[in-house]
């Protein structure tokens, strides 16, 4: 007889608390997308949505926000469930204006080198909203089929 | 992530395996900037070997493609899987880059 694998048990929260250092990002997101495929969430939406949501907020947490300074932490505040995952990645940071943040796409971003990786959390993840001070970014990723592009919020 | 680069006729071309995300991206950058100095001017990435490509990585190809065209070089990109053909439609910079299906066919078209 198959046994239906107890999703619900295998979901749950997750802290960490990392060290500024780019080369731990790569680990924690492969880690993160790892379980998500454990509670039965869709690879599609792990494998590019997940993996950019995460990569970028980590990203700009390192390098923006706590200016990667190596005494300073990022933490991660992950709620996974077999219908959403939510991620809250917080710096140390002074915070910036997101509403600030000019559109990379038009003819005049579109050469520049920078710029991307919030446009890029906007259009994959369901859900983004950052706190008052602009240190913390909060995602939430719903689970289901179809393709990868999630309507951005 | 890792790299080789190889001469194919005129054209230098780089393959990377793995990842190119913000922890190793300036080891391609000047890897191909040495490359440019040297007097190459013809370049193919080739993604074929390559999961993921961060927004510090995409930025990476647009300040190499730019460094390139002045000095009146091209950069051209070939094999991107299903993800990254997604993400550069999402920044549009598909249409900032010659992207090649496969390698021959973009060392055909140069």
């Amino acid at each position: 007889m198959d046994v239906e694998p107890d999703w619900f048990a295998m979901a749950g929260n997750l802290t960490l608390e990392l060290p500024t250092d780019l080369r731990t990002i790569e680990i924690v997101v492969e880690s993160m997308i790892e379980r998500g495929r454990n509670i039965g969430f869709n690879p599609d939406r792990l494998r590019l949505n997940l993996r950019v949501g995460l990569t970028e907020a980590l990203t700009n947490a390192m390098l923006y926000g706590n200016c990667k300074d190596p005494d300073k932490r990022v933490r991660i505040l992950a709620q996974f469930s077999p219908h959403e995952i939510n991620i809250v990645v917080t710096d140390e940071g002074h915070g910036f204006d997101p509403v600030g943040v000019p559109d990379p796409t038009t003819p005049a971003n579109i050469r520049r080198a920078r710029g991307r990786g919030i446009f890029m959390i906007r259009q994959l993840m369901d859900h983004v909203e950052y706190n008052a001070r602009g240190n913390a970014v909060t995602m939430k990723l719903i689970n289901g089929p179809g393709g990868p592009i999630a309507h951005a919020s | 992530m890792s790299f080789d680069v190889q001469r194919v006729d005129s054209v230098t071309v780089i393959d990377v395996k793995g990842q190119l995300i913000v922890g190793n991206r300036q080891e391609l950058k000047q890897r191909v900037l040495d490359e440019l100095e040297g007097g190459a001017r013809r370049f193919l990435v080739d993604f074929a070997g390559t999961g993921y490509i961060d927004s510090s990585g995409l930025g990476v190809l647009v300040s190499l493609s730019k460094k390139i065209r002045e000095q009146g070089g091209e950069l051209r990109l070939a094999n991107l899987n299903e993800d990254l053909r997604t993400l550069f439609e999402l920044t549009k910079l598909d249409t900032l880059f010659h992207i090649a299906n496969n390698r021959d066919e973009a060392l055909t078209s140069f």
